[in-house]
């Protein structure tokens, strides 16, 4: 099975990078842009056990490893 | 006393780390490399500075994965003294070992330049016994060291004085709105932290490369005593 998992910070935190590309933006026609914030995107396989466990594991990988909860929040979606 | 160096892939700052503790300050330093999982009796376990595995996901995130890292935690958990500079804050804090997280820098850019931090407290063992308020001038070189905890987070380590180092600047005043001493953009201009206990300590600036007058340029050796503390020496 495969897995797509969307990692992105939290609402109150500062998006250091969102905030470059919204200043890289400024003195181009597109003013109207804002907020933009910048997340990751990992896709995984999961092989040889059920969909129920696939799942699972994949919420463990995200707690264990791929999100950090002090700062970001994933999504899990089979792809 | 005996100090173990705790060496990642990608770290850089542990012959620094061993020179300071086994050439200055007379203590048993000893490198241990992440696979193994034996502190061998370590009375202090250092976790030094570098892009342990290229700073991939996010920094210091693969490297809580090492088994070295049980055996750091089972030690903290008993009360052991572990300290983590730079990279070695960055995993402490992903490993749960202290609260928070370091985002990137405020500023999009990495800075390696002179600080001034501000001793805060003496609850961590690092700074234990240090005049509150000395202020130390050493180097950082970061990417990710803005340090950030929720609302909630900061209120408990401010009560509980778990803030160990306070960017300042060279009198010591301290301004977190002020780019030009809490450079990285900080909570609270928050450069150094602690658990409760005080027995895990953390910090992003490198107090290690300011412990000799000969080298330490303008940070001199003001980066020295809580090394000494650390050790007791």
């Amino acid at each position: 099975m495969r897995f797509q998992v969307l990692v992105r910070l939290k609402g109150g935190v500062l998006d250091v990078q969102g905030k470059a590309i919204e200043t890289g933006l400024k003195d181009k026609k597109f003013n109207g842009l804002k907020n933009i914030r910048v997340g990751r995107v990992i896709e995984l396989d999961v092989d040889g056990v059920s969909a129920t466990e696939a799942r699972a594991q994949v919420e463990e990988v995200c707690k264990l490893l791929l999100a950090n909860p002090v700062i970001e929040q994933y999504e899990i979606k089979e792809a | 006393m005996r100090v173990a160096v705790v060496v990642f892939p990608g770290t850089n700052c542990d012959q620094d780390v061993l020179h300071v503790f086994g050439k200055l300050l007379n203590a048993e330093a000893f490198p241990v490399w992440h696979r193994d999982t034996d502190l061998q009796n370590a009375d202090l376990v250092v976790l030094p500075g570098g892009f342990s595995y290229g700073d991939y996901l996010r920094t210091g995130a693969l490297a809580k994965l090492s088994p070295v890292m049980q055996a750091v935690k089972d030690f903290a958990g008993r009360g052991g003294r572990v300290l983590g500079i730079c990279n070695g804050f960055q995993i402490l804090c992903e490993s749960g070992l202290l609260p928070g997280a370091l985002l990137e820098n405020v500023g999009q850019r990495f800075l390696s330049r002179f600080v001034h931090i501000k001793t805060e407290s003496s609850v961590g063992f690092f700074t234990r016994g240090v005049e509150l308020g000395t202020v130390i001038t050493c180097p950082i070189a970061h990417f990710q060291g803005n340090y950030y905890a929720d609302a909630a987070t900061l209120a408990e380590i401010e009560a509980n004085g778990q803030v160990v180092f306070r960017y300042s600047d060279a009198a010591g005043a301290v301004a977190p709105g002020d780019r030009s001493s809490n450079v990285n953009g900080s909570c609270n201009a928050i450069a150094g932290i602690s658990n409760k206990a005080g027995n895990v300590v953390g910090l992003m600036p490198h107090p290690e490369r300011a412990v000799e007058a000969l080298t330490g340029f303008v940070g001199g050796d003001t980066g020295l005593e809580p090394f000494r503390r650390a050790v007791g020496a």
